[in-house]
């Protein structure tokens, strides 16, 4: 019998509790497969929605669903906490001390935000004029706080990298700016945003267009800062090297780890509780038969829905060659596709994989072009139905609107030769990748 | 692949100047890279931090975090920014002979 265990029912275990329980359909009839998925409580969140919460466009219980509903009827569900995985046994212990074996396991456990990590956030201010929108609550909260407010300064930070969508910080930028616009009030308030990375995005192209756009909508940037501490009494933002930025309203993006029993699981993790994963097959560092999907990775791919997405269908692959005796493939490029809200309507749309950076073009559709690392209507359209592809189409672990899995480069223009870069070697690979 | 010539060795680097071989590394490629990066002496309290930054990548495979480096390194946190301005543990990897550490994006 194959017995498959997923941690985790987000948006990664889901995907693939659907995938595999529709691969052995027949299997799961008949006994010779066991497909089990636990997750410490019901409620899945439409991550995605949660930036769109602080400003009214929904409300909390608009991205809150229960996990159950989107699972196949053929697996075993099971609510409990995880104490940790045991590699060398096979199997997972849970809180109430409960093992359940495996031949193979899916680590889908996501990533989780820390703010008690950064010294002062959680203290005096917390969830007053200091905010994270990454959860629920505290996206909800910012809600109450957004629509009362006078205006002064606000600031917009990233304690550290990898957060979930590294663009999300920017695109509340962006949309605070719409927000107070139509509220009448954005002449007396000031946008500053703060980040550790030396610009705007980690990549040129992508990088140009967003430091634009941030001009025109008169929102400051502040880079290479590593936030050392918060003072919500003061309104102090304290850099590890001694700089400050004032504030009166804080909005956060606190450090990210993996899920807490990853680091209880020896030779799983690394020192931040993300799983040791290979790029390319997914498959875990410290045994064949473990393999970790979405943002419980420590794989160089954004942290996003997309990325689950894309990966689900190469993992499903995998897992099958594995259970089967037969080679895996390393398929994974590390493509994302990722919508970035604007204000006033709009958004742009980007496409990348490990090697290509965000490009400029237009991106091919089943249903027709959308415009590439520009801001357009269809775009921010795109991102609205977003949530109905996300809970109908991409939790079920069916094919979106024809986008393959591994990134194309059709539509995509070459980068400008503006900006000459000594680098040889990314040029062959997007040559390959081009094929 | 790309060579760099330093303390008279061709070094194996990537494109942004980390060892790619962390076996070609001894303490003078060390000193020449901390010049490199603009640290012109290396002191004990570099040394400590970038010995302890190898010694477990060659153990784990895993570069430490600025986090982890703080906790068990002996160089509290914001003593590693006065040593290595801006990113202690990007340049205690370059310093160490080590691939750059995995994180961004």
């Amino acid at each position: 019998m194959k017995r498959i265990v997923i941690l985790g029912a987000g948006t990664a275990g889901t995907i693939m509790a659907n995938r595999l329980s529709r691969l052995y359909r027949r299997e799961l009839r008949t006994g010779q497969a066991l497909i089990t998925v636990v997750d410490q409580d019901d409620r899945h969140v439409y991550q995605p929605g949660l930036l769109f919460v602080p400003f009214g466009t929904y409300q909390p219980d608009d991205i809150v669903k229960p996990r159950h509903g989107f699972l196949p009827r053929d697996v075993r569900y099971v609510r409990a906490a995880i104490d940790r995985v045991a590699p060398t046994r096979n199997a997972v212990y849970l809180a109430d001390g409960a093992a359940l074996e495996y031949d193979v396991l899916i680590v889908a456990t996501g990533s989780r935000v820390v703010p008690e990590e950064t010294e002062g956030m959680t203290g005096p201010g917390w969830r007053e004029n200091v905010f994270d929108f990454y959860t629920p609550e505290g996206s909800a909260a910012l809600a109450e706080k957004l629509t009362s407010w006078h205006g002064g300064r606000l600031v917009v930070n990233i304690v550290e990298m990898p957060i979930k969508c590294p663009v999300a910080p920017l695109e509340f930028a962006f949309l605070a700016d719409a927000f107070f616009t139509k509220r009448g009030i954005r002449d007396r308030v000031s946008i500053t945003f703060v980040t550790p990375l030396d610009a705007a995005f980690t990549k040129p192209a992508c990088t140009r267009a967003l430091t634009y756009l941030l001009k025109e909508k008169g929102i400051e940037i502040v880079t290479e800062f590593n936030t050392g501490s918060v003072d919500g009494a003061k309104g102090e933002l304290r850099s590890w090297d001694d700089r400050v930025v004032g504030f009166d309203l804080l909005v956060s993006v606190p450090l990210h780890k993996g899920a807490e029993f990853v680091s209880r699981s020896p030779g799983l993790g690394d020192d931040m509780g993300f799983v040791l994963t290979d790029p390319a097959t997914l498959q875990a560092q410290v045994r064949p038969n473990i393999f970790a999907i979405g943002d419980a990775t420590n794989v160089p791919a954004s942290k996003a829905g997309s990325v689950a997405h894309f990966q689900g269908e190469l993992l499903e692959e995998n897992v099958r060659r594995f259970l089967a005796g037969r080679p895996i493939e390393p398929s994974f490029d590390g493509h994302a596709n990722c919508f970035i809200e604007t204000g006033h309507g709009k958004a742009l749309l980007i496409d990348f994989n490990y090697q290509v950076e965000p490009l400029p073009g237009r991106f091919p559709l089943a249903f027709g072009p959308m415009p590439l690392l520009k801001e357009s209507r269809l775009n921010h359209l795109g991102k609205l139905a977003f949530r109905w592809i996300y809970w109908h189409l991409l939790l079920p672990g069916r094919d979106l609107l024809g986008v393959p899995a591994r990134m194309s480069m059709r539509g995509k223009r070459s980068p400008a030769p503006a900006a000459p870069e000594p680098r040889a070697e990314p040029q062959t690979e997007l040559a390959t990748t081009a094929r | 692949m790309t060579t760099m010539l330093l303390a008279n060795k061709d070094l194996e680097v990537d494109a942004e100047g980390f060892l790619t071989n962390p076996a070609q590394w001894d303490e003078s490629v060390a000193v020449a890279i901390a010049r490199d990066v603009g640290i012109a002496t290396l002191t004990d309290r570099h040394w400590l931090v970038v010995k302890f930054m190898r010694e477990r990548f060659l153990t784990t495979g895993t570069a430490p975090s600025i986090r982890t480096l703080g906790k068990e390194s002996g160089v509290p946190i914001k003593e590693l920014y006065q040593l290595f301005p801006k990113g202690p543990a990007k340049l205690a990897a370059k310093i160490g002979g080590i691939p750059k550490p995995k994180g961004c994006i």
